[in-house]
């Protein structure tokens, strides 16, 4: 195979693999973009007995894999996975670096692009390349209700993380060759200057708002934690289930459980109605797959009610009283 | 004593920033600057733990000259000591040019900090990158999304969720933290104290003359990444629009859609008759 003149490079976060694969879902886009410069997608993994994944990475779209496979890196270090990159970096010379937005890859990737200092663009819903082959990468901007487009000009390589969902990872092809490049473990490394105490994996949640096929979403606009309880009776009355947005969790009238968006949950149901939401990428980005949407909102301007087949301008309060009681007037058994 | 510095920055205060549809652009003019909510999440962190060690705070922002705002908030909180960096050619910094002259600053003006304490994000341009790039351009250790900390002597002991793990983690000072929101709830000043912060006229206001620096390492031309535009995103529906009264509209919704919502919930909604 003629050598390629570029290389995207996919770092592969395999912590969460089977509830996340954002590394594969960027496996998938780095193919597209890779068509656009003539580049070969390259995928890194550091750990200890990591073959499973580079074999995932291959199977999913990786050409090449660098590993480095040693005790040192069972658990997962910033400190020392930032060196370790960097110099490879700085040996292979890619051109685009593609980090999922996983929490560690939000520590990882600016730390990473400040030791290479060349730009990086965080939580990117979009990548595309433009005309002068520069990697264009588009971003939420001020709370989610706008989006902008950034380059990195002259800066290499060029860096941007992405959140999880944002694109389709490729079904999986076990056939498909790629090339190891095993990378020792560098015996001048500085030592981690963080110390792991404990560590303990958390117990995937129930998602039973995922599989909702009514789904009743409120967000700050309910106004009172009072008014956002009356949610939970319209979608008792709909056999349906309640979702949030971020601020609403964090004012606690909410659990945890109930948040939608790219960072936690994608929802899809048949219905949604939406309370008091604007509308942010970083919610809406959770509700894509909904079928009917019904957004009520004192402002119509708000990005939420764009999107909405019904968009209905009042208080959402008040609207959802009225919904429970029209509701059980009309549903007679 | 505990020198702690606090990085903070002034954001619109509101979400639904007024922008013009047509050209979309923002009218930024009219979005009056708040406290970052998650710096302010930083500052009670450092508060609290100026009350268990004898501390002293340090506030910092980099910003228009209007930032000034919060550090006088900061004040009126229990900052000890503010430090504006402030300079025309400082504008339209991306998270490289920023890091950098936040470090440069801090080197200068308060370089024997055991620990420096930043908000996990900004609401306005929420890249969560200056915090992480900070440490590196400092070389000092650093933990983002902090839930909860706790000092013994020089060694700080937090606890955060990282991907579904709960994570206890050690880092001896000096060093740098990021503060998740959720926990932390910040205090309110009091009016009076609010009223003497903006008496005080103690603040330091520095720009890139007096940190030493050449124009093209700050603001825009110290910027690796360049803004194409920026646009809203478009709606894909027919998008109906109902107003009135929330009786008459609830009405008017199952009259033209008790199908369309009856057929998923599996129930009759037509009016009786
Ligand atoms: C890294 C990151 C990840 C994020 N992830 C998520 C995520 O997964 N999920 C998520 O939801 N958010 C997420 N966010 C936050 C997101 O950017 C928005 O801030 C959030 O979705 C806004 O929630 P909201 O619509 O409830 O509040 P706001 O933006 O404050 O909107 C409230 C809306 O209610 C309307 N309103 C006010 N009063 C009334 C009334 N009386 N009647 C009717 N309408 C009224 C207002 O016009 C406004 O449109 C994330 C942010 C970041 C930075
Ligand atoms: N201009 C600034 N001046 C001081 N601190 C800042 C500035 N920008 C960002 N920070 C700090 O970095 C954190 C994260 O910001 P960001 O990377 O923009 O999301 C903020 O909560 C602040 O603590």
């Amino acid at each position: 195979m003629a050598e390629k003149k570029h290389s995207i490079w996919v770092f592969g976060d395999y912590r969460n693999y089977f509830q996340n694969r954002v590394t594969l879902q960027l496996l998938s886009r780095a193919n597209d973009l890779a068509k656009m410069i003539d580049a070969e997608v390259c995928a890194t993994v550091f750990g200890h007995e990591v073959d499973e994944w580079v074999g995932e990475y291959i199977a999913h779209g990786a050409s090449k894999v660098y590993v480095c496979d040693h005790p040192a890196l069972t658990f997962y270090s910033t400190d020392i996975y930032v060196v370790l990159m960097e110099r490879l970096v700085r040996q292979y010379g890619p051109e685009i670096i593609l980090v999922g937005a996983t929490s560690f890859g939000r520590e990882f990737a600016p730390r990473l692009a400040k030791r290479l200092k060349t730009g990086l663009t965080a939580d990117c819903v979009g990548l595309d390349i433009n005309d002068e082959g520069l990697l264009v990468q588009t971003a939420p901007a001020f709370g989610g209700s706008l989006l902008t487009r950034i380059v990195t000009p002259e800066k290499r390589p060029q860096m941007a993380t992405v959140r999880p969902g944002v694109f389709q990872e490729i079904p999986h092809n076990y056939q498909a060759a790629g090339e190891i490049v095993n990378v020792p473990l560098p015996d001048d490394l500085p030592g981690d200057r963080i110390r792991l105490v404990s560590s303990e994996r958390q117990a995937a949640r129930e998602q039973k708002l995922g599989d909702a096929s009514v789904v009743v979403c409120g967000g700050r606009g309910m106004g009172s934690r009072k008014k956002f309880r009356n949610l939970y009776e319209l979608a008792r009355v709909l056999g349906g289930e309640v979702g949030a947005t971020r601020p609403v969790v964090y004012a606690k009238w909410a659990d945890e459980d109930a948040l939608v968006g790219q960072a936690d949950k994608h929802i899809s149901p048949k219905v949604l109605f939406s309370f008091g939401i604007s509308g942010a990428i970083q919610h809406t980005a959770g509700i894509k797959n909904a079928g009917f949407i019904i957004a009520v909102n004192k402002n119509p301007n708000a990005a939420m009610m764009k999107m909405a087949d019904v968009a209905i301008v009042a208080d959402a309060g008040q609207v959802c009283t009225a919904l429970i009681r029209e509701l059980k007037k009309r549903i007679r058994s | 004593m505990l020198k702690m510095i606090v990085c903070m920055k002034q954001v619109p205060m509101v979400s639904d920033l007024p922008w013009d549809p047509i050209t979309g652009t923002l009218t930024r003019g009219a979005a009056e600057g708040m406290m970052n909510p998650a710096c302010k999440h930083a500052l009670e962190a450092a508060l609290l733990l100026k009350e268990k060690h004898d501390g002293h705070i340090t506030a910092i922002t980099m910003g228009p000259p209007s930032a000034e705002e919060i550090l006088r908030e900061a004040i009126a909180l229990g900052a000890d000591r503010c430090l504006m960096v402030s300079d025309p050619k400082m504008a339209g910094a991306d998270t490289l040019a920023t890091s950098f002259t936040l470090a440069r600053a801090i080197e200068i003006f308060c370089p024997d900090f055991d620990l420096i304490l930043c908000g996990c994000h900004t609401s306005d341009s929420e890249t969560a990158q200056v915090g992480p790039q900070l440490s590196e351009e400092l070389d000092i250790p650093s933990i983002a999304s902090v839930e909860s900390l706790e000092l013994r002597e020089k060694t700080l002991r937090i606890t955060r969720v990282s991907d579904h793990f709960l994570e206890t983690l050690e880092m001896d000072l000096p060093g740098l933290v990021t503060i998740a929101t959720g926990r932390f709830i910040p205090r309110y000043a009091s009016m009076a104290g609010l009223g003497d912060a903006f008496q005080d006229p103690g603040i330091l206001t520095v720009g890139a003359r007096d940190l030493g620096l050449d124009e093209h390492d700050v603001g825009l031309k110290g910027s690796a990444t360049r803004i194409l535009d920026i646009f809203t995103p478009v709606g894909r529906k027919e998008n109906i629009v109902l107003t009135g009264a929330p009786k008459k509209i609830v009405e008017e919704l199952f009259e033209r859609f008790d199908d369309a919502i009856g057929s998923v919930i599996r129930k009759d909604l037509k009016a009786e008759k």
